[in-house]
């Protein structure tokens, strides 16, 4: 492992963050903060408890969740896509470093953003609802391996996208709506059993529900299959990489 | 002594179906100053892109310092310094950081007096704190050598470093390169200008259409392309060159109101004085008088014509 180049990578892509600060942590919590006001506060109330849950607590996981989602895909996607667009990508591209550690660098400092994040977020949550964290290690690993899996899908949204458009699209029309769709404001055991079937097929449920389970200890699927399926969505964006490097996609003509 | 760079067979054909190398081989040997000239879309950048990593070669190989670019690649890129030809910099950060940052992205550890060193010799210690978005075009261009060297590379590839240069930064960079030299850097520069070649190179390779048509040293080559013609404009037209002046291999042409000389600029004597004596010996007045240099793309042109 070249370590110096890896650190150049990683300190560099924190720098261009803390350049960024209001709109990478500010803008997030701003939101977050009117989620709860309007589901918390104001629909919540009528919300009755679920599995013993205030509403309002209820949907923090999901919460951190769409922010962890939204802020790894975007950050990781801006963080290779600019240097692609503004072709300064040349000079990472001729260093002696390897593909594993260039996506390591790149991703590591997405992620590492994300939990920063994510973790101003619930401490915002912390003022609207009391907290309470059940398996606060499990919700660490949670955090931690959905802030990296979804940074590398990022990762590869940004090498993958040749336009802006597509750049700010795929979070948009995908991630978002996923979300949304994925228990992140409701159990899916409140679903018609049709939908809770198809509900299998959105990747964000076992997310949301592990998450979820490493709180209040309730949750939609067993949380073995929550973090064998995260680990499967890892593995999965980690191998589109490796191709993508390995074919010189969208990278080295 | 092993070349520092060789290339064997190399080709390149893009995914459009272009083929902009094609079975080029070369030797750059340790130590020297290496011109790849040629006009537009020659394959230069993509010669050069190919050996820093940055384009994936259809077929040949290459090893720099005796590893091979794509199995030894670590070894091999960490020897190599890029300037690229266009002007890409990170805009809103500055100039020390960036410089910085070449250097640990190239895995060597933080040596500020080094980076000092080479911001100074590059004037640009004084803009060190500046953001690079606020540079003008060859400052852009002194912060990518900075970064290139950053790294202290034994081979430095300049792709037309003097591409929209003013006078002083050439000069500069001319002396600066010079230096590199002096402590043993190896550097290959590209250039549309037979005259920037001609400062500074040991070696000279001329490309186009994706192939190498002739290396050469540079005085050899210099002897060969240095022709220059000088057209007399005459008072009165000639319909033959009068016998005594056969000597001078002189052609007529303007339907006998020109007399071109052409001649040799490296040469010891260029016979302009002998010429201009005979002709006032034969009573031939001329009213003008203006030389030309055949340019770089004629020479191209006459080069390929002629087969390799
Ligand atoms: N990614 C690419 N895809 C297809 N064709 C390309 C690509 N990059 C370069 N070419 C073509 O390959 C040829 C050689 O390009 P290259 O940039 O190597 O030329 P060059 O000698 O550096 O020219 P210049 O003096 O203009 O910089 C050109 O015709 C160019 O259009
Ligand atoms: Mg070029």
């Amino acid at each position: 492992m070249n370590l110096n180049s890896v650190r150049a990578i990683y300190l560099f892509e924190m720098h261009r963050t803390r350049r960024t600060l209001l709109q990478s942590i500010f803008a997030p919590v701003i939101t977050t903060s009117l989620y709860f006001v309007v589901f918390g506060a104001a629909i919540g109330a009528r919300i009755p408890e679920i599995e013993g849950v205030s509403y309002g607590a209820f949907i923090v996981p999901g919460l951190v969740m769409l922010t962890l989602l939204t802020q790894s895909v975007s950050n990781a996607s801006f963080g290779i896509f600019f240097p692609k667009f503004s072709r300064t990508i040349y000079e990472v591209l001729s260093a002696p470093i390897s593909h594993f550690e260039i996506v390591v660098s790149y991703v590591g400092a997405a992620a590492t953003k994300s939990v920063i994040v994510g973790l101003i977020i619930l401490a915002t949550a912390g003022l609207f609802v009391p907290l309470h964290v059940e398996h606060p290690l499990w919700m660490l690993l949670f955090l931690l391996l959905t802030s990296i899996t979804f940074s590398l899908f990022g990762f590869v949204l940004g090498i993958w996208a040749d336009n802006f458009e597509k750049l700010q699209l795929v979070p948009l029309l995908v991630i978002t709506p996923l979300t949304f769709l994925g228990g992140s404001f409701y159990s899916i055991s409140m679903l018609p059993p049709f939908w809770q079937t198809v509900t299998l097929f959105n990747p964000v449920v076992y997310l949301v529900s592990g998450f979820r389970w490493s709180f209040y200890g309730i949750a939609d699927v067993h949380i073995g299959v929550s973090i064998a399926m995260t680990f499967f969505f890892l593995a999965v964006f980690a191998a589109i990489a490796a191709w993508m490097f390995k074919t010189g996609y969208r990278l080295k003509p | 002594m092993h070349p520092i760079i060789e290339i064997s067979r190399l080709s390149k054909t893009y995914a459009s179906g272009f083929k902009a190398l094609e079975a080029v081989d070369l030797d750059i040997r340790r130590g020297e100053i290496f011109a790849l000239l040629g006009p537009n879309g020659a394959g230069k950048t993509t010669l050069i892109s190919i050996v820093c990593g940055l384009v994936t070669p259809t077929s040949g190989q290459v090893t720099v310092g005796g590893h091979d670019i794509i199995r030894g690649y670590r070894a091999a890129r960490s020897l190599i310094g890029l300037v690229p030809q266009e002007l890409t910099t990170d805009a809103f950060e500055t100039v020390l950081a960036t410089v910085s940052f070449s250097r640990g992205l190239f895995g060597k550890s933080p040596d500020p007096t080094y980076i000092e060193k080479v911001l100074r010799d590059l004037s640009l210690w004084d803009k060190r704190h500046n953001k690079l978005l606020m540079l003008s075009g060859g400052m852009k261009r002194r912060v990518l050598i900075a970064k290139a060297l950053s790294h202290e590379p034994r081979i430095l590839f300049l792709d037309e470093p003097t591409a929209g240069v003013d006078v002083e930064l050439r000069r500069d960079m001319w002396n600066l390169v010079r230096k590199l030299r002096d402590n043993g850097v190896t550097i290959i520069l590209t250039t549309h200008y037979i005259e920037e070649a001609e400062e500074m190179a040991d070696r000279i390779g001329v490309i186009s259409q994706g192939r190498l048509i002739l290396v050469e040293d540079k005085q050899t080559l210099m002897h060969k392309l240095g022709r220059k013609q000088l057209t007399l404009q005459l008072e009165a037209p000639l319909d033959r060159i009068p016998d005594g002046l056969a000597a001078h291999k002189l052609e007529l042409a303007g339907d006998g109101h020109e007399l071109v000389f052409t001649y040799e600029t490296q040469g010891e004597r260029t016979g302009i004085l002998p010429l201009l004596q005979d002709l006032r010996e034969a009573g031939i007045g001329f009213r003008d008088l203006q030389t030309t240099q055949s340019s770089l793309e004629d020479i191209f042109v006459s080069l390929v014509r002629n087969g390799r």
